[in-house]
């Protein structure tokens, strides 16, 4: 740039660089990213201190969720907002450009992140902290935010690269044989994953020469046939990566495998964070990116949905293990995020299923942190993470029972809490499209769900004792815990915020019907997106 | 591995390798070079050192735990972007303040502020995995 350049001639910069001030509020666009970065390096070097680590974390965390609210707040109030680094215009430089979708998942990942952090101070012993627990945790929001928020398509591959660095630290933190065993095959089958990604994007770039998504959206939608031979590999491809990441049948199976070996908050994290950052991938590649390829792989994906939602069902239904049995939840809620993906033909009923999709997310993010936590509390009291082992915890902490039934009425999708909206959304689009297998699939998976949740209920909380207890009669729980057990705050406060927010989306939803549908509208009409980027052309 | 040719000449070779490595990093900003190949070269050195003079000596010698240097690289290297923003440019664009110093004009600049980021993630990180595979060995 203003190296020992031989070139005489003025340059015209305008034509390269974004030259115009930027206002410091534009620097929200990158604030999470940083804020993540430079809290997770500080952490790092504060790796010994087991005390100030979680004060540290704590401080940027909640800087992070303070960052993401006045994002979102300036993304409502000015539309979506872009900023290039360096000052280098797209397609040369990379854009960070955030809408309401983005913005709404960065926030409400940020904040389960806090509450992580927070529910961390309890569960995670020194050894985790000194192997690297918050450093992991901060630098993995980092990733995470960064791939909400960024406008590139390489760009959101680094940041798939941080998080999974991260994520994998985090795995393998107890450093025991069935973690590792279980970061293996979660580690082989993100790389193939990866890869995937990787070729599709080598051939995006082959194809139209920029990785700027504003860019390749323009160029797409210019084309005579949206959905030719290529622009439908590189769809597949796409859809494969992600379908991988988000655990997606048939390539779910390292989720159930991996998801139980972690530190419950661990567990936690992941549950809420890692899969619905594939599901965004996807809405952003296949709708905003490639509406045409998307419609034309539509029942492809129904049927992907479809086969999501009955495996993850019924995977609960057969577990007894209480984080494998969360695991398939997982991913039958990943099942009714595809399903949004595939319907609507007309941009109308496209935007209903994809809010219904983002509202999924939120909810799912929100109330599957929630469950992995209430299942170590569940551990806490009662001393083990399976049924047979578990009874009498209604008994024991009525509250947290009563905690428990609001979560499981949630993920279950029943009235009056935080499942319930996006699956009417998200099942009266199905059925408006003619999909109605589909609809079928959602609510049935909704009643396995049930189901499931009912088992846990009956077993852990309801029953006396453990297996062996005769009926009717109330045991004190084995290991020698005490009936009163108390739970810290460093528990109660994660989880009641998070029980909260699933209770507060259940009775007041306009808010965030009308936040996805935003960023619905985003995605499934992009000028304001590509406006962001290239100006008013 | 541990002859005495090799104990004797290891330290005079880490010392010049880290000198290379620096010079290297320097460079790098307009031709062959920078902070990522200069962080190899000085974590080669630091493996050299760690196969001749053992682990202990190595850490010894760095004072400060090999991840914490890579903390401190990867929040200088974040932290070089942030100073456009009291320019009011985008993160990241590079800042220039030219020096005179006995008459040669050096330029330091933000992207200098990023290689040398760069270099001390690359030490840190590399030197901290090389040394914990050197000492299983030694076990």
């Amino acid at each position: 740039m203003a190296g020992p350049t031989t070139t005489t001639a003025k340059v015209d910069y305008a034509a390269a660089m974004n030259l115009a001030p930027v206002a410091p509020g534009d620097w929200l666009v990158v604030a999470p990213v940083l804020i993540g970065l430079l809290g997770g390096a500080i952490c790092l070097m504060a790796r010994k201190n087991v005390s100030l680590q979680p004060k540290l974390a704590m401080f940027f965390l909640s800087l992070l969720v303070a960052a993401n609210v006045g994002l979102l707040a300036r993304v409502l109030d000015q539309g979506v907002i872009t900023m290039v680094m360096g000052g280098w215009l797209p397609p040369f430089g990379i854009a960070f450009t955030v809408d309401p979708l983005g913005a709404t998942l960065s926030l409400i990942a940020s904040v389960v992140a806090f509450c992580a952090g927070l529910f961390g101070i309890s569960t995670v012993d020194s050894t985790g902290r000194r192997y690297g627990f918050y450093p992991f945790l901060v630098l993995l929001m980092s990733g995470v935010c960064g791939a909400f928020l960024t406008g590139d398509l390489f760009n959101l591959y680094v940041w798939f690269e941080v998080l999974l660095i991260s994520s994998y630290g985090l795995l393998i933190l107890g450093n025991s044989r069935v973690q590792l065993d279980g970061a293996v095959k979660y580690g082989v089958l993100n790389l193939i994953g990866t890869n995937f990604f990787l070729i599709g994007t080598g051939m995006v770039y082959g194809v139209f020469g920029t990785l700027n998504m504003a860019d390749i959206a323009i160029k797409i939608s210019e084309l005579d046939a949206p959905a030719s031979g290529t622009l439908l590999t590189i769809a597949v491809l796409y859809f494969l990566a992600f379908a991988m990441k988000a655990a997606a049948f048939p390539v779910n199976f390292w989720l159930p495998a991996s998801y139980h070996t972690p530190n419950i908050v661990v567990s936690a994290v992941f549950a809420g964070l890692l899969t619905k950052v594939g599901v965004y991938a996807l809405l952003r590649i296949m709708v905003l990116i490639m509406p045409a390829s998307r419609e034309y792989l539509a029942d492809l994906i129904a049927l992907v949905a479809i086969a999501t939602l009955l495996t993850g069902a019924f995977g609960a239904l057969a577990q007894s293990e209480i984080r494998r049995l969360l695991g398939y939840l997982v991913i039958a809620g990943i099942g009714a995020m595809l399903a949004g993906l595939a319907i609507g033909t007309n941009p109308e009923v496209t935007t209903t299923a994809i809010s219904g999709t983002i509202f999924y997310a939120v909810h799912s993010i929100i109330v599957m942190t929630a469950l992995y936590m209430a299942a170590g509390v569940m551990n806490q009291l009662g001393g083990s993470y399976d049924l047979r082992g578990l009874g009498g915890l209604y008994q024991q902490n009525v509250a947290f029972a009563a905690l428990f039934l609001v979560l499981a009425f949630a993920v279950s999708g029943l009235p009056p809490f935080s499942g319930f909206w996006p699956k009417v959304i998200l099942v009266d689009a199905a059925f408006s499209d003619g999909r109605g297998w589909l609809g079928a699939a959602i609510l049935f998976s909704g009643f396995l769900t049930t189901i499931a949740m009912g088992r846990v209920w009956i077993y852990a909380f309801w029953r006396g004792g453990p297996e062996g207890t005769p009926d009717g009669q109330a045991v004190a729980p084995a290991d020698g815990q005490s009936a009163g057990t108390v739970i810290g705050a460093t528990v109660w406060v994660p989880l009641g915020i998070l029980t909260a927010m699933v209770v507060y989306f259940g009775l007041q939803p306009e808010w965030m019907i009308d936040l996805s549908a935003r960023g619905a509208a985003g995605l499934v009409d992009p000028l304001g997106y590509v406006r962001s980027v290239f100006g008013d052309q | 591995m541990r002859t005495v040719i090799f104990r004797t000449i290891a330290p005079y070779l880490s010392a010049l390798m880290v000198l290379y490595s620096i010079f290297v990093l320097l460079r790098g900003h307009n031709e062959p070079g920078g902070g990522f190949i200069g962080g190899l070269i000085a974590a080669s050195a630091l493996a050299i050192f760690g196969i001749a003079c053992g682990v202990a000596s190595v850490r010894r010698a760095i004072i400060v735990h090999p991840m914490s240097l890579a903390g401190f690289g990867l929040f200088i290297g974040a932290a070089a972007g942030v100073i456009s923003l009291f320019t009011a440019q985008p993160f990241m664009t590079s800042q220039w303040w030219p020096v005179n110093l006995f008459g040669v004009e050096i330029k330091l600049s933000t992207p200098l502020i990023f290689d040398i980021g760069v270099y001390l993630v690359v030490v840190g990180a590399i030197s901290s995995i090389a040394l914990a595979l050197e000492e299983r060995e030694s076990d």
